[in-house]
């Protein structure tokens, strides 16, 4: 394998440094946000690195929980950053981290404990890895589920008023903004699952092969995240704008926008 | 069948214009008009009648009071046609589940009308198509919120004669906005003037009084 010199990584962030450059003239107002990601990429990163290092060596139940709850906090956190109209802070996190947990935690135990079942099950060398990606990316689906939700809410609430006056249930009045969330969710997942191979070879599956892993064997851990990542943002999906559209409404089922933040 | 009885209704924690609570009834097969300066709360009113917006108080229609049965079958019963109203889907046709020849024809409609799209109806068109949509559901109480405002002077009063009809066949109270006083004369029995603070209730004449008995 070849290792990478400090210095190689200075000549990709050149590029990223060139891009803030050019969105800047160009008035795109994307330069911050790109440079303060790419800053938080590289600290949050070395500094996992460090912290997986003294955890692969020791096989501590308790720490690798700790772990896994920081991740699971700090992905509630964020999955309701960058929303149009967000939750109120408590509520979304509330909202957030269940679905969170129940999804991606349902799917890494049973890829822990029955799939792939490393000895002892919650060996941090495997547990880490596929936690962290399917956080990663249920956050993802469920964070543009519910921002479609809210919005959606948010401008269709006329609508859905109407709906209720006509008697329907808030269920009913609701049920196409509901199904349009959970595809809006789902759809990065589904689209990745398709193209997969064809157009881009898979994160994971690069990085394993570009450490030396042979193809097929990277291939099939690749197959199990996508299936694991894609039931999980499912579930997750489902899960928040279950609980978000239930609290939208009232005991009477009268519309109640008081749960997101919006900006007057 | 049945009057609609608003007891003791307080709706202070929605505006300040509401510090008195409402105390009036509609009997059955009667019309009350509302009235009053803009702004000042008449669709605020008929919402929470609808148990749109939380409210203190009791609405009773005949003797089932509004928290007794659930938010759906209040609404369905006591049907609310807001001032503009909403499609959601593409076609007319898709907001009906059944379709009724005499209704659409008091109307001026034929039953091209549930092919037409959405994006291409008038406002007055959406109007009467909403009138429609709400009677179909068979209310047992009517509140109208300005329902003519966006129509011409005969589709004005073919409305107003559906209306009157549904009202006397079916025998339901109605709620009417409206800020033209001839058309609240042509279809009400009494009409409730809110102002700042305070409303009140008044009969239009007896002589239509005594023509509903």
């Amino acid at each position: 394998m070849i290792h990478l010199t400090p210095w190689d990584l200075v000549i990709a962030s050149s590029m990223i440094i060139l891009l803030a450059i050019t969105s800047l003239l160009l008035q795109l107002n994307i330069s911050k946000q790109l440079i303060i990601a790419a800053i938080r990429n590289v600290v949050q990163l070395l500094l996992v690195g460090y912290i997986l290092k003294l955890i692969f060596n020791s096989n501590n139940l308790y720490l690798l929980a700790t772990i896994a709850t920081i991740m699971l906090l700090v992905a509630g956190f964020e999955i309701n950053s960058r929303q149009k109209y967000p939750l109120k802070r408590w509520v979304g996190f509330r909202i957030g981290t269940s679905a969170l947990f129940i999804s991606s935690f349902a799917m890494a135990l049973l890829s822990l404990m029955v799939i792939v079942a490393p000895t002892p099950w919650y060996s941090p060398q495997y547990a880490i890895p596929l936690l962290g990606m399917l956080l990663g990316n249920t956050m993802n689906g469920i964070s543009l589920g519910m921002d479609k939700l809210n919005q959606s809410v948010y401008q269709q609430r006329l609508v859905i008023e109407q709906r209720l006056m006509l008697g329907q249930s808030y269920q009913e009045a609701i049920h196409e903004i509901r199904s349009e969330s959970i595809r809006t969710g789902m759809i990065p997942i589904i689209n990745s699952m398709a193209i997969a191979g064809l157009v881009s070879l898979p994160g994971m599956m690069t990085g394993q092969i570009l450490s030396g892993t042979p193809p097929i064997e990277a291939v099939k851990y690749q197959i199990l995240i996508f299936f694991l990542i894609a039931a999980g943002t499912g579930f997750g999906i489902m899960l928040a704008v279950w609980m978000i559209a239930k609290r939208l409404f009232d005991d009477r089922q009268r519309l109640n926008l008081d749960i997101l933040q919006i900006k007057r | 069948m049945s009057d609609l009885i608003i007891n003791k209704l307080n709706l202070s924690s929605i505006s300040p214009n509401f510090s008195q609570s409402f105390d009036f009834s509609i009997p059955s097969g009667t019309c009350m008009g509302l009235t009053g300066p803009s702004g000042i709360g008449k669709s605020v009113l008929l919402k929470a009648l609808a148990d749109m917006l939380p409210h203190q108080g009791e609405i009773f229609l005949g003797d089932i009071e509004s928290q007794m049965i659930p938010p759906q079958q209040w609404r369905k019963k006591v049907a609310l046609l807001p001032a503009e109203s909403q499609w959601w889907f593409d076609m007319v046709g898709e907001h009906f589940q059944t379709f009724n020849e005499e209704l659409f024809a008091h109307l001026g409609f034929k039953k091209e009308v549930l092919q037409w799209q959405i994006s291409h109806l008038s406002s007055g068109e959406k109007q009467r198509l909403a009138c429609i949509r709400v009677l179909m559901n068979e209310p047992e109480a009517l509140l109208l919120d300005e329902p003519t405002a966006n129509l011409d002077p005969h589709n004005r009063i073919q409305l107003e004669e559906l209306i009157k009809d549904y009202q006397s066949e079916h025998q339901i109270p109605v709620v009417w906005i409206s800020h033209d006083k001839e058309q609240l004369n042509r279809v009400c029995q009494q009409v409730l003037t809110l102002n700042n603070n305070h409303y009140k209730v008044n009969k239009i004449s007896l002589e239509q009084e005594g023509a509903m008995i």
